[in-house]
């Protein structure tokens, strides 16, 4: 079970539109809890004085930016979504995938406030004009998968799913669908592609999702962190929304960050967008007594390695991104000094390299590659040039050179590692560069 | 239009393309994995990365990959980007981590696409040390190898076989760098279009398993434009012969027919031209007359082989002392052939050697197609149509290339709705997945169930003349003054207007039928709905479907029946018969024709296989396959063809004797008449051919003349790194002999001769270009890839719609009865083993299905019959005894005859079971 770390005196609705309504014992908040705490407000007030279109411009004027690490503009995307004459109706897709490493915080919204999300869904089905929404959820989360499909029964039983939503006259479903597990199903259009039962390859963009996606019709997909934060933005508005971040920040709202490692209290926080790594650190108590800090990583493993003097900056999108990594999930994983940086490289690239789906020839056999190096490197096996090839391959696994995200994500890490830690490298080089050659395969072993 | 600026030079494009596609049409090379002409773009290989800039000034740029990146007006991009080519040679090193590098016993060797891409990024040495990933391999039945350690995971293979041939039994497992492309457990491929993956994997997965039996490099194989023989569709081949066999066919690019695919009939139907068994001398058989009555064997005696001379006299001196001599030809045999035997006998003693009902049916098919408004379309026009009725065919099996153009025709409908969303139709991945289920109009009315119902809007499963019924219907909705059949019922009137306004709001209609039911009616029906067509709408198209690879061609030659052929000699008008190439007991019944052939005082055949019809002949003369020959075809669309010789089957064997039969036939006019013999081209046949007919004058230009050079040079049939010439015949004679001499054809039985893409010519022995050995190569001779040959696509068109307004059949069927004490028998085509020639190599054979009897589960149950049991059926004197197999589809009373059986039915007939085994 994910837990929040604050208490409930610091949670108030009006700083923590996230969290405000969690019960401190970590049970769920069902419907009848839920609607005494303003919810299912924002539908009522989406029916009742928005359109699609105003709808979708508070959400741009919030500048709520996807918490599933993209941050691409909430708002932005929705208004790019195909509607009108000729247009069929589509599907909301709430992508609840949660397999970035050192990641838990969709988890703790799935299992302890699911009709937040349902709710943040029906408002992206009414500004989207689908008829369907589906929450495409990590297999191994089973209590919030058992947990969302009470709360979908909850809200159906009540009205607020189903035929006739609240007496709108507008017709809007949600389905549960478990995920086989499969990293690169967090990858919106493998995830698409999963969820029609297809092999769980990305797609080219364009079209986008919002042109044609799930079956073709125009779809939506978003994060669950990110849904749960559009029924404040609709109940309260833009303005509201962007002071939650109290200046810390350019972006709006709250994030819901987290800590992982050794460190003396590892959890979950909602705080302002913006909050420095200092202050996190300082929330999880710091590092374990007898450790320092030497690295970490913002948001989870395809993220790039920092420095602890980058604990000072502001954890959101821009800042992040201009120091050489990127915010990602907003979960920080700590690296004490004596974690081996070239160990964990190989721990990473291992995932990144099984997750691939093996659509694209520099992911597919570049990752395992660079497995491969990493492994020799770490048995103090290496030769020189490995660590040459592992960084050129670094720069081929980048942005625009593979099919999807998911290589740029893996070449992340070992980039930043290698640029950061190129002495912990340099110690597993023990040979000179050899003349190619295979291992021999031992007799029986194929 | 569009320019673009490629390395500071300036191009002109359609503006519509990728830039994978733009580039290589210009010429330009770009290597590539995924893309391919006819699949359009997936991005999953990265081997296109091209640098593309943001304008003239910009000197970063960054990399693209060409083929997902559309085309835009005044583009700045660059090929030799040193970034650019680092890539690409670095994406090539990652293909290769895990292939074997076994190129030297590899068969895609010399022809393959992933060592001419290797080449072209210049990626030379391995930096990889560790081990390679090792997958087990599985055996896809009689066709296609399969070695998947080679694999580049490119997605070709189940793009081709699922998305463009709709197969169900291929596909791609595992994920990460363990991705496996093969069946779910082992197993023969289902496809019938299983053969193309051999051409569509850029390297060795998937190869040619019959060619692996006798495998030779594409260098030294020797090959000539061909055309294919296994049935009436006309797919243009290359076959590659050594030693003096064909060791295996590979597709010729037709931008108007064939374009890239063939059916696996046609690619490895080949092995009859290599039969231990075939006659290659001829022979002549002692017979003793013996009158014992009907039944008795009509020849005993022994056989002897003759020499050339010899047999030529023995034969004219039986023709001369024969009151009369007529001439039996063969749809599987050239118009050359076909015109010297007509000329030979004479003209009203020439029979076309086709069943009365099926000649009947093929004559009334070239009316149809000229007097129906409607033209004749090529498979490439049919992939551009977007509504489809089909009456009577089981495309798959009658015309299984067609099948597969019928279905892009009616998958196209997901381009036109990408269209409308701005998502370009070469973005595959996205044009699928909009798509979805989305098909053009398509209606199919067979008898039974067939592989393309799945795409159908509706399919009619009905007796023929319902089915006809159907089709007069839909002639109806669409324009009343066509008459109505009574008694529709209401599920038929409903299907037939619902088809009819399909039909009536396309832009490009087309009425697909033909001659496998036998049933005139059916013609006549898709006759009614063309004329109604052509009168109430825009263009669309007739497709006719015959069955045999000249039968449109013999039908517009002209000549008697078989029935009356026999007729002839049963009843003593005629004494004296020449066969063409033409094995009468698969035509005709075996009581007929062993009467007649007993009759006849002196039997000439001439054949390249040994059928029953040829041990019956008194002179055999071993006549050339097409690989031997040379020749001009009308295909289905009325499209005459030439096929040119592959080898010279006496270079290799110097104690063969086989002759093209057009020459046998020659030197036996010559020898009848006591003439001198001088010699005959292939030209001088044709011009004569086409002067004698005037439906067939314009076949005269089907191919090249002998006369024809490029740059003074001849055609070379043989690669120019063709090697071993001076030792491949030292076992014979250690001196070289000169190479045969061909004053048939321009082209040389040589490597020495013009082989390039430069100039622009429709006959291309083999694609190869240089840094192009693969298949890929014909990109090089097109003008732009995937469109069509620059020297335009072979072939001449013989058939098209003349100007008049046509009237209505009028003559419409009664509704199908069944009867009580009878079955309707009505023949089904069937792919392999359909065919006389292709049934007769070993691969096909294999693949062969057992042949049953297909009825429905009513007249099953009627006659207490189960699947698998034996049932003797009576058709007049002619019975068979096949095991029972049950449709849900075939309607009640009428009981399916495959093709090739044993039960020679060209057009339905009522028979009778057999007493005992009606048990109801």
């Amino acid at each position: 079970m994910s837990r929040i770390l604050q208490d409930r005196d610091e949670r108030r609705p009006e700083t923590h539109p996230l969290t405000f309504r969690l019960n401190d014992d970590g049970t769920p908040v069902m419907l009848d809890a839920y609607r005494e705490q303003q919810g299912y407000a924002s539908v009522e007030r989406a029916f009742s004085d928005l359109t699609s279109k105003t709808l979708i411009d508070e959400l741009k004027t919030a500048n709520l930016r996807g918490r599933g690490g993209g941050g691409f503009s909430a708002g932005l995307k929705w208004s790019l979504t195909m509607q009108g004459e000729g247009i069929p109706r589509g599907y909301i897709v709430c992508n609840a995938d949660e397999m970035e490493p050192g990641t838990f915080k969709d988890r703790l919204l799935l299992e302890q406030q699911p009709h937040l999300l349902i709710e943040g869904m029906i408002l992206a089905g009414f500004a989207n004009n689908a008829y369907q929404g589906y929450i495409f959820m990590r297999g191994e989360y089973v209590d919030a998968a058992r947990t969302v499909q009470r709360a979908l029964e909850e809200a159906r039983a009540a009205g607020w799913l189903g035929r006739d939503v609240a007496g709108s006259g507008w017709d809007f479903d949600i389905a549960l669908h478990t995920g086989a597990g499969r990293y690169i199903c967090g990858e919106e259009t493998a995830l698409i592609n999963s969820l029609e039962g297809k092999r769980a390859s990305p797609r080219a963009k364009p079209p986008f999702p919002g042109q044609s996606g799930a079956w073709g019709k125009p779809t939506v997909v978003n994060n669950v962190e990110t849904l749960c934060n559009v029924p404040s933005v609709v109940l309260h508005g833009a303005d509201w929304y962007q002071g939650l971040s109290q200046g810390k920040s350019g972006d709006g709202g709250t994030k819901l960050y987290g800590v992982s490692g050794k460190v003396k209290r590892p959890g979950l926080w909602e705080l302002p967008m913006g909050t420095t790594g200092n202050e996190l650190l300082e929330r999880a108590g710091g590092m374990r007594d007898g450790h320092t800090l030497k690295t970490w990583l913002p948001g989870g493993g395809s993220t790039g390695f920092l420095l602890p003097e980058h604990l000072e900056l502001a954890l959101d999108f821009d800042t992040i991104g201009k120091a050489g990594s990127r915010l990602g999930t907003g979960l920080i994983a700590v690296v004490a000094d004596d974690q081996n940086v070239v160990s964990l490289a190989r721990n990473l690239e291992e995932f990144f390299s099984r997750e691939s789906c093996g659509w694209c020839t520099p992911c597919r056999d570049g990752l395992p590659w660079s497995v491969k190096l990493l492994q020799a490197l770490e048995a103090g096996e290496g030769e020189r040039g490995d660590i040459d090839l592992l960084e050129s391959l670094a720069v081929d696994l980048g942005p625009g050179r593979t099919f999807c995200a998911h290589a740029p994500g893996a070449a992340m890490p070992l980039a930043s590692a290698i640029h950061y830690f190129r002495d912990e490298f340099e110690r597993g080089v023990t040979r000179g560069q050899g003349a190619a050659h295979a291992d021999p395969i031992p007799v029986g072993s194929v | 239009m569009a320019t673009i600026h490629v390395d500071d030079r300036d191009y002109e494009v359609d503006g519509a393309d990728n830039l994978l596609h733009a580039c290589l049409s210009l010429g330009l090379d770009i290597p590539y994995f995924c893309w391919h002409p006819a699949m359009g773009s997936v991005g999953a290989c990265r081997q296109c990365a091209v640098k593309q800039y943001k304008n003239a000034d910009d000197t970063q740029g960054m990399l693209v990959m060409s083929c997902m990146a559309p085309v835009q007006d005044d583009a700045y991009i660059s090929i030799e980007d040193d970034e650019a080519k680092a890539f690409r040679a670095n994406v090539i090193e990652w293909l290769m981590i895990n292939h074997p590098h076994d190129c030297p016993v590899c068969e895609e060797g010399g022809h393959c696409h992933l060592q001419d891409m290797t080449v072209m990024t210049g990626h030379d040495s391995r930096r990889y040390r560790f081990r390679k990933r090792t997958h087990q391999n599985q055996d896809l039945g009689p066709f296609i190898g399969h070695e998947m350690n080679r694999c580049i995971t490119c997605y070709r293979c189940v793009r081709f076989y699922q998305d463009y041939a709709g197969g169900g039994d291929l596909g791609a497992f595992g994920a990460h760098d363990n991705v496996y492309f093969g069946r779910f457990q082992e197993g023969t491929l289902e496809s019938p279009f299983s053969g193309n993956l051999t051409e569509v994997c850029p390297t060795g997965v998937f190869t040619d398993q019959t060619h692996s039996e006798h495998y030779t490099r594409k260098w030294d194989l020797q090959f000539a434009p061909s055309v294919c023989h296994q049935c009436a569709v006309g797919c243009n081949i290359s076959p590659g012969e050594r030693y003096g066999d064909i060791r295996r066919i590979e597709n010729r690019y037709n931008g108007e027919v064939n374009h890239h695919f063939l059916c696996d009939r046609g690619r490895f139907g080949y092995g009859y031209v290599n039969r231990e068994d075939r006659p290659r001398v001829p022979e002549w058989r002692e017979r003793q007359r013996v009158d014992a009555g009907p039944g008795a064997a009509g020849v005993v005696g022994g056989t002897i082989s003759l020499e050339i001379d010899d047999a030529l006299d023995r034969a004219a001196d039986g023709m001369r002392n024969a009151r009369r001599v007529i001439g039996i030809g063969s749809p599987r045999a050239s118009l050359e052939s076909n015109h010297m035997l007509r000329t030979l006998v004479g003209d009203t003693n020439f029979s076309t050697g086709i069943a009365a009902r099926e000649l009947e049916l093929l004559v009334r098919m070239n009316e149809l197609n000229t007097r129906c408004g409607l033209p004749s379309p090529s498979l490439r026009e049919i992939e551009s149509c977007d509504a489809v009725f089909v009456l009577g065919e089981d495309l798959i099996n009658s015309a299984a290339r067609m099948a597969l153009a019928i279905r892009q025709a009616v998958n196209a409908k997901g381009e036109a709705l990408a269209a409308e969303r701005g998502i370009p139709s070469w973005n595959a991945e996205a044009v699928k997945t909009l798509a979805q289920e989305a098909h053009h109009p398509f209606f199919l009315a067979t008898p039974d169930a067939t592989e393309l119902d799945a795409l159908a809007e509706q399919t009619y499963h009905a007796a023929p003349d319902d089915i006809a019924r159907l089709g007069f219907a839909v002639a109806h909705y669409i324009d009343p003054e066509a008459p109505c059949p009574e008694a529709l019922d209401d599920a038929t009137t409903a299907l037939a207007s619902r088809i009819a306004e399909a039909l009536m709001v396309a832009q490009r209609p087309l009425v697909v039928s033909g001659g496998s039911l036998g049933t005139p009616a059916v013609l006549e029906a898709a006759g009614n709905v063309a004329r109604a067509l052509a009168r109430r709408t825009r263009p669309g198209a007739l497709s006719l479907v015959r069955r045999e690879a000249n039968s449109t061609g013999l039908s517009l030659l002209g000549g008697q029946s078989l029935d009356w052929a026999l007729e002839c000699l049963t009843s003593g008008e005629a004494d004296g018969v020449v066969i063409l190439e033409n094995d009468l007991y698969a035509r005709a019944d075996a009581g007929q024709v062993d009467t007649a052939l007993q009759r006849a005082d002196c039997i000439v055949t001439l054949d390249h296989q040994r059928t029953a019809t040829w041990d019956k002949a008194d002179i055999g003369l071993p006549a050339a396959s097409f690989a031997e020959s040379d020749g001009t075809l009308v295909s289905l669309e009325g499209r005459a063809q030439r096929f040119y010789q592959v080898f010279e089957p006496s270079y290799i064997r110097p104690e063969t004797r086989i002759r093209e039969s057009w020459r046998w036939l020659n030197a036996l006019k010559v020898s009848v008449e006591r003439q001198v013999m001088t010699p005959l081209t292939l030209d001088e046949v044709t011009r004569d051919m086409a002067m004698t007919y005037p439906a067939l004058a314009p076949a005269g230009d089907a191919g090249l003349s002998a006369a024809y050079r490029v740059h003074g040079l001849r055609l070379a049939r043989e690669p120019h790194r063709y090697s071993g010439r001076t030792a491949m015949r030292a076992n014979l004679d250690v001196s070289e002999l000169r190479a045969p001499q061909d004053p048939d054809t321009p082209f040389a039985f040589s490597m020495e001769g013009y082989a390039g893409h430069a100039e622009p010519r429709r006959e291309v022995a083999f694609a190869w270009a240089p840094g192009w050995n693969s298949p890929q190569a014909w990109n090089k001779f097109q003008d732009e890839v995937g469109g069509h040959l620059r020297a335009g696509d072979p072939g001449v068109r013989l058939l098209g719609p003349l100007p008049g307004d046509y009237d209505y059949t009028r003559t419409l069927p009664a509704r199908f009865a069944a009867r009580d004490d009878q079955w309707l028998a009505v023949p089904q085509a069937r792919l392999f083993g359909g065919d006389e020639t292709s049934a007769r190599a070993e691969p096909i054979q294999a693949r062969m299905a057992e042949t049953r009897f297909t009825m429905s589960r009513g007249t099953a149950e009627r006659l207490r019959m189960s699947p698998g049991v034996p049932l003797t059926f009576n058709l007049g004197e002619r019975r068979l005894t096949l095991p029972v197999a049950i449709s849900d589809a075939w309607p009640d009373g009428v009981i399916g005859v495959p093709d090739q059986s044993g039960l020679s039915l060209v057009a339905p007939e009522w028979g009778h079971l057999e007493p005992q085994e009606v048990r109801a």
